[in-house]
């Protein structure tokens, strides 16, 4: 699978309260978690996203709380990609377990500037800077994560099971 | 093969002789817990999965503690959401305001989650109970949600790194600052993806509370679990309470670390982490004069009985600064109950703090003590995230519970000696 989209770019360290904070986590719905997505680091990014861009970012991003409205948030806003130089466990979990695509690539996430054009390829990992004219080759998902992704998702993988056992 | 604690616990978990780290294992979740921000979407998970039941009623539990007392009509509905859905499957234990408490200091209390254990919570610091030498760790609502039907849940096994503390721990120095400490020398993703284990004569001389306190951290510093190996302190403090059978685990002599760190703890001051970010680590003493708006003293990192004493020690017969506001939330109901019985709360309010139910309130900007732009907090809560406790524009800073009562009676950020002398 490809995505082509424009990049924004964060720094080091972005945590789930940045990403979405507490304030609004008295509801589940994506839509509204997705129109405060990432306010706290870029009060502008909500209202300006447009879907099938890219979020690019330093090292640990998703630290802190174990919110899975956090990359919730950032699917419903219609983030394609985030790309970084290494997620927080739980984040990392989260995000796959929602179907949101995360790529780790230390090169790409240090080179992407906000505003390059990026196209991804999800099967290879690798990135490619249009503007920039460049290649980065991100780290493969791991072959179990792969498998969960290929079943739909975590909970699909559970009713495959669930069924199994019927 | 010699093995570390979180590798046994593992094996012993998925039915397997030994693990390796890195190794991808699916082991048998001892109890599974969820609160009013996360349980919400692990329950629309579990329905939309067609699931009727969960797998053990005595093994899932739900502790409403964020938004609790409901803090707006939004937040009752969630709330709502857990009580129909543990009525519905008949949950043993459910915990109602006014039986809650904050979820991390709730279950270990109530002897619900034990040494030996493989704990998964859809709320990060789940970490607080490898300090009884539990694999524990936080996940997501959907992770939640799969474990709440199979009892399962997959992890890769994780690298060990060990911290060892010698020397004698100054006064008014505590669990709290060693944790502190350690992020402030390894990062906020010095520990990523990894177990830390905590040992030393320090840690052997430390009390349940600070333990606790510890664990509860490691996930500030990136780490899977923070764990504590089961000793005589874990023993006495889990007889009595324990409500099913648990098993003491300890890492071999010649157990493979990626790290060990070892540190001499002698000179250490109680320290500070300043905003924006736990690790951005001082100790007191070297901090500027720094005036603040609010204190709270709680959370599940420090809402401990033997926190509320050290705080009582310093508020004893003082009064709260004028211009700042103390807040001071016990974080159980048996918490409340003994510093109720110990005058702990007369002291309190006599030193005009406010005292508040058991609620995670403020310490993730939810309620009870938010933040206006410009404002500080001095908190024992756990993290100091930009708008953390508020406003974008406010600032926390996290200590334990003896440096913020003297900074709320100071009206600055104070060493307790500051206040005593």
């Amino acid at each position: 699978m490809k995505i082509k989209g424009k990049s924004w770019k964060f720094g080091n360290d972005i945590d789930t309260d940045a990403i979405i904070p507490a304030r609004y986590l008295n509801t589940i719905d994506a839509a509204e978690l997705a129109s405060h997505c990432m306010e706290d680091a870029d009060p502008q990014f909500a209202s300006r996203v447009k879907p099938g861009e890219i979020i690019a970012a330093g090292k640990n991003f998703g630290c802190g709380s174990s919110r899975e409205h956090a990359p919730i948030s950032i699917k419903a806003a219609g983030v394609a990609c985030v790309v970084a130089q290494s997620f927080a466990r739980i984040f990392y979990r989260n995000a796959l377990n929602m179907g949101l695509p995360i790529l780790e690539c230390p090169e790409g996430a240090e080179r992407i500037q906000r505003g390059d054009e990026l196209e991804i390829d999800l099967d290879s990992g690798v990135i490619e800077n249009l503007t920039r004219k460049e290649k980065y080759t991100a780290q493969p998902i791991p072959a179990f994560m792969q498998k969960l992704i290929k079943a739909g998702g975590l909970m699909e993988y559970v009713k495959e099971q669930m069924t199994g056992r019927e | 093969m010699q093995k570390t604690m979180s590798e046994k616990i593992l094996a012993d978990h998925a039915g397997k002789s030994e693990v390796f780290p890195d190794e991808l294992v699916e082991v048998r979740v001892d109890f599974a817990l969820g609160n009013d921000i996360t349980a919400p979407l692990a329950i629309e998970a579990f329905k939309k999965s067609g699931a009727k039941k969960v797998f053990d009623r005595d093994r899932v539990c739900f502790v409403p503690d964020h938004f609790v007392p409901n803090k707006d009509i939004a937040s009752a509905i969630q709330a709502r959401m857990l009580r129909d859905f543990a009525r519905e499957h008949d949950l043993r234990y459910y915990f109602e305001v006014g039986r809650m408490g904050v979820e991390h200091a709730l279950l270990p209390e109530q002897g619900l989650v034990l040494p030996g254990d493989v704990v998964i919570g859809a709320d990060s610091h789940t970490c607080t109970y490898g300090a009884l030498g539990a694999f524990a760790t936080g996940v997501g609502s959907t992770d939640l949600a799969a474990a709440m039907i199979t009892g399962k849940v997959w992890f890769k096994t994780p690298h060990s790194m060990k911290f060892i503390f010698r020397g004698k721990l100054r006064p008014w120095v505590g669990g709290k600052d060693i944790i502190l400490h350690t992020i402030g020398k390894i990062g906020v993703d010095g520990a990523r993806y990894r177990a830390m284990e905590f040992e030393g004569e320090v840690i052997d001389s430390l009390s349940m509370s600070d333990r606790f306190s510890m664990c509860n951290m490691a996930i500030e510093a990136g780490a899977k679990v923070g764990l504590i190996a089961p000793d005589s302190t874990t023993e006495s403090y889990v007889s009595g309470r324990a409500k099913r059978p648990f098993k003491f685990y300890r890492s071999d002599p010649g157990a493979t670390y990626e790290a060990v760190h070892e540190w001499d703890l002698s000179s250490l001051e109680p320290v500070v982490a300043l905003p924006h970010s736990p690790e951005n680590v001082k100790q007191v003493t070297e901090i500027p004069e720094t005036p603040i708006d609010q204190v709270v003293i709680g959370s599940c990192t420090n809402g401990r009985l033997e926190d509320l004493r050290l705080a009582a020690k310093i508020l004893k017969g003082r009064k709260v600064a004028r211009g700042v506001r103390c807040l001071i939330i016990p974080a159980t109901q048996l918490i409340y109950m003994e510093a109720m019985e110990e005058g702990l709360l007369e002291t309190f309010i006599e030193a005009e703090a406010a005292v508040s139910t058991p609620t995670c309130g403020p310490c993730l900007g939810g309620h009870m003590g938010i933040l206006a732009p410009g404002e500080s907090a001095v908190a024992t809560t756990n993290r100091n995230f930009v708008g953390r406790m508020g406003h974008v524009d406010s600032k926390v800073y996290l200590s334990n519970p003896a440096v913020a009562a003297a900074s709320a009676v100071l009206g600055r950020i104070a060493h307790p000696e500051e206040v005593l002398s």
